[in-house]
């Protein structure tokens, strides 16, 4: 017995087709104007990472030719790759944004910070951050998160409602239908939003590929004196390592994701260009985060206690 | 991930939703789907393992994957709707994987109102039931324009043909009464692999795709473009600067239809008619786009035009009306009644209105309707009349699942009360009316 139906094989057949770069571009520029359209004091949380470069991407032609309706937040560890700051600074003098920064260092500093001893500051971000929001009062808070990335996330919503202490709460989530996005809140609340939730780690790559966007050099291979703790390489430095039983050596590696010094992890790896990336991580066996971010591995249910807290 | 090279080109989109429940194997099924496409990857099938070795199964129980928040594994049930992600070399997959229990049809209704295909799965011992029946109303509520029958656990039937070929036509005779456009039965078995992504060894007797070759060749948004034009206004884009002194456009996505240059078109709910000079499609000028674009319109006329407002063929334009009879399912908590003040919102527009009646509500498994209810709970399906404080340019549903949509959202909180689907409930449906003594009006 066959199938009760026969299909129309698909591709250049219809004149309608959308790719599905266009498609995913499409759905967060339409996120980004409804933002733009419903909230008064909405920011961009701009890390310099290739998920924050390309919503920053995304904005700009989400309303070009005028310029992007929104500013930037970026919380500063104090251990960002000098790199990737550079191009922040790079960025916003191009577009003529505007950039505020919450630092964990001054936190730390001020004493209302304790500095983790494992050195870590990622968990460190949440205090620099939910305090900034609050201060500016931002009423929405653009995020790069993609539900790909870890499980906790796969049911993210795209406008993710949080409370006067930022926190999210699985039960307050509203459920999203259609494009139809609701971004009530109470004063004093404030709503993440998730423009390419629907993007894969690939999706990202070949849109930057696409678009021909810039990144920070770090995200291709380059020499670097590294040190292997807990079965990652990390970058050398002041921040932390290597420590005594820590031997330091100079590799060929590139970062796939970009985060605290102290935490995110390069990958030996011989990409120089946005080709060699994309071919590389199409080969990958190793998700994203599982290869590069310490902080992931800590527990199954450590990202779903940091969300609940107002992390990222 | 199989190859690199031609993954890299351009591929298409599909959407699509599972609805069955845990003892229908469904997380199998999509544990299947993306470990058999290689969309796992190795540390995710490392801690998959490890925690099947710890329960003392023998292979890994794919169903792990798919496992998100805390309180599930704790619990052991899914609770909300995940999304997945995976990519063959010729299509790219969003799946919204909705539970399939009865408290949680709302999670299925969210996952099936993006959807352009449901999954319903069934377990061939057991052929269709009251739920089946439940997830082929909803898919068809939903307007999902092609629905997947999955019969699954094939093996433990001895994969008979006989077997799959009753629930096959019993579920196609259901779902066509319902006005399911298209409906594609498929035997499979999650657990051992048959017919999921690789064909089955064991059913000679069908020759039809296997549930991934079915989902890479299935047409996209071919009806979306199909439809009457649409362009909800999102906000205006206005530079002022001195490059762009006079630039005036109107953005927003596409959300049915296809849109030209030079076309005659009226902005509602206004009326005021203007033609199209300029399409910017993010970045380059063309001469037409559709649906599901998002695009940038410029008029000729300077008229008053704001978010809100909708834009449309002066020839094809939709009804204005601030009375909305529709279908709602009922997502919150707390009730919705008779008399209610709601704020409702439409594309991109958002009004206060009062809930008039709630004629009747719905239930699922039986299609029989109550007449009179008063309100409607959490996970209800019910018909009702809605005034609204301002005009809205409306679509049926059934013409246009974007601008024949809503919410009804509670103005004290912001939670988001009900979605609504303009128009009748079904294409077609023969509900068994309990109560005859009320003249409440369906359109079945």
């Amino acid at each position: 017995m066959s199938a009760v139906t026969t299909t129309v094989s698909e591709g250049t057949a219809n004149p309608y087709a959308l790719s599905h770069l266009d498609s995913l571009e499409s759905e967060a520029v339409h996120v980004f104007r409804e933002v733009a359209g419903e909230f008064e004091r909405p920011v961009i949380l701009f890390s310099g990472g290739k998920d924050s470069i390309v919503m920053l991407h995304l904005a700009l032609k989400a309303f070009a030719p005028a310029p992007v309706p929104f500013a930037l937040l970026h919380v500063d560890t104090g251990h960002n790759f000098p790199e990737v700051l550079d191009y922040r600074d790079r960025t916003v003098e191009k577009h003529g944004l505007r950039l505020h920064v919450a630092s964990v260092q001054e936190y730390i500093d001020a004493g209302k910070l304790r500095e983790r001893p494992d050195g870590t500051r990622n968990p460190l971000q949440t205090v620099p951050l939910t305090e900034a929001i609050q201060q500016h009062r931002f009423d929405a808070v653009f995020g790069g998160g993609r539900r790909d990335e870890e499980k906790a996330r796969a049911k993210e919503r795209v406008f993710s409602l949080r409370d006067e202490f930022s926190q999210w709460d699985p039960r307050r989530q509203r459920p999203e239908l259609w494009q139809l996005y609701n971004g009530r809140h109470a004063p004093g609340e404030h709503v993440r939003v998730f423009p390419i939730s629907n993007w894969t780690e690939l999706d990202v790559w070949q849109y930057i590929e696409r678009e021909g966007i810039e990144l920070p050099e770090i995200y291709f291979a380059h020499e670097r004196e590294v040190f292997n703790r807990n079965g990652m390489w990390l970058t050398a430095g002041d921040w932390g390592g290597p420590k005594e039983h820590e031997a330091a050596e100079t590799r060929l590696v590139r970062y796939r994701t970009v985060g605290d010094m102290s935490c995110t992890g390069a990958v030996d790896s011989d990409a120089t260009t946005l080709d060699a990336v994309i071919t590389e991580i199409a080969a990958s066996r190793l998700t994203e985060r599982g290869a590069t971010r310490a902080d992931d591995k800590m527990s199954e249910a450590a990202m779903e206690d940091r969300k609940r807290e107002g992390y990222f | 991930m199989t190859t690199t090279a031609e993954q890299l080109s351009a591929t298409t989109l599909l959407r699509f939703a599972t609805a069955g429940s845990v003892d229908d194997g469904k997380s199998t099924l999509v544990g299947r789907l993306l470990h058999d496409s290689k969309s796992v990857l190795t540390d995710q099938l490392e801690a998959v393992e490890q925690v099947s070795r710890g329960r003392g199964q023998e292979a890994p129980d794919l169903a792990l994957l798919t496992d998100g928040l805390r309180a599930e594994r704790e619990q052991g049930i899914t609770i909300d709707v995940a999304y997945r992600y995976f990519a063959t070399t010729r299509r790219r997959f969003i799946l919204a994987d909705t539970p399939g229990h009865v408290q949680y049809t709302r999670n299925m209704v969210t996952g099936a109102s993006t959807a352009e295909l449901a999954v319903v799965l069934v377990d061939a011992r057991n052929g269709v039931v009251e739920q089946t029946r439940r997830h082929a109303a909803v898919a068809a509520l939903l307007r999902v324009p092609h629905v997947v029958l999955a019969v699954n656990k094939m093996d433990l039937v001895d994969y008979a043909e006989p077997v799959f070929a009753a629930i096959a036509e019993e579920f196609t005779a259901y779902a066509a009464s319902l006005g399911v456009p298209e409906i594609t039965a498929i035997p499979i078995s999650a657990l051992a692999g048959d017919n999921v992504v690789e064909p089955s060894a064991h059913m000679d007797w069908y020759g039809g795709p296997t549930v991934l070759e079915h989902l890479e060749t299935v047409p996209v948004s071919h009806d979306l473009t199909a439809c009457h034009a649409r362009l909800p206004v999102q906000y205006v884009i206005r530079p002022q600067s001195a490059e762009h002194p006079d630039y005036r456009g109107y953005a927003g996505q596409i959300a049915a239809g296809v849109f030209r240059v030079g076309e005659s078109v009226s902005v509602l709910p206004s009326g005021r008619t203007t033609t199209i000079t300029g399409i910017d499609a993010l970045g380059e000028s063309v001469d037409i786009a559709w649906a599901p674009q998002s695009v940038t319109l410029r008029l000729a006329d300077d008229i008053d035009i704001s978010r809100g407002d909708l834009i449309a063929p002066a020839d094809d334009a939709p009804p204005v009306t601030q009375d909305v009879e529709a279908t709602v399912c009922h997502v919150a908590d707390q009730p919705l009644s008779v008399g209610q003040r709601v704020l409702l919102k439409h594309t991109t527009r958002t009004v206060k209105a009062i809930v008039k009646d709630i004629p009747s509500r719905l239930t699922l498994d039986d299609l029989s309707q109550h007449p009179a209810p008063g309100q409607l709970v959490a996970n209800d399906i019910g018909r009702v009349v809605v005034r609204t404080a301002e005009p809205l340019a409306l679509d049926a549903y059934e013409d246009s699942r974007r601008t024949g949509s809503f919410l009804l959202i509670d103005p004290a909180d912001g939670t988001t009360l009900s979605a609504g689907m303009a128009g009748a409930a079904f294409a077609a449906a023969e509900g068994a009316v309990v109560a005859a003594d009320d003249d409440a009006e369906w359109d079945f």
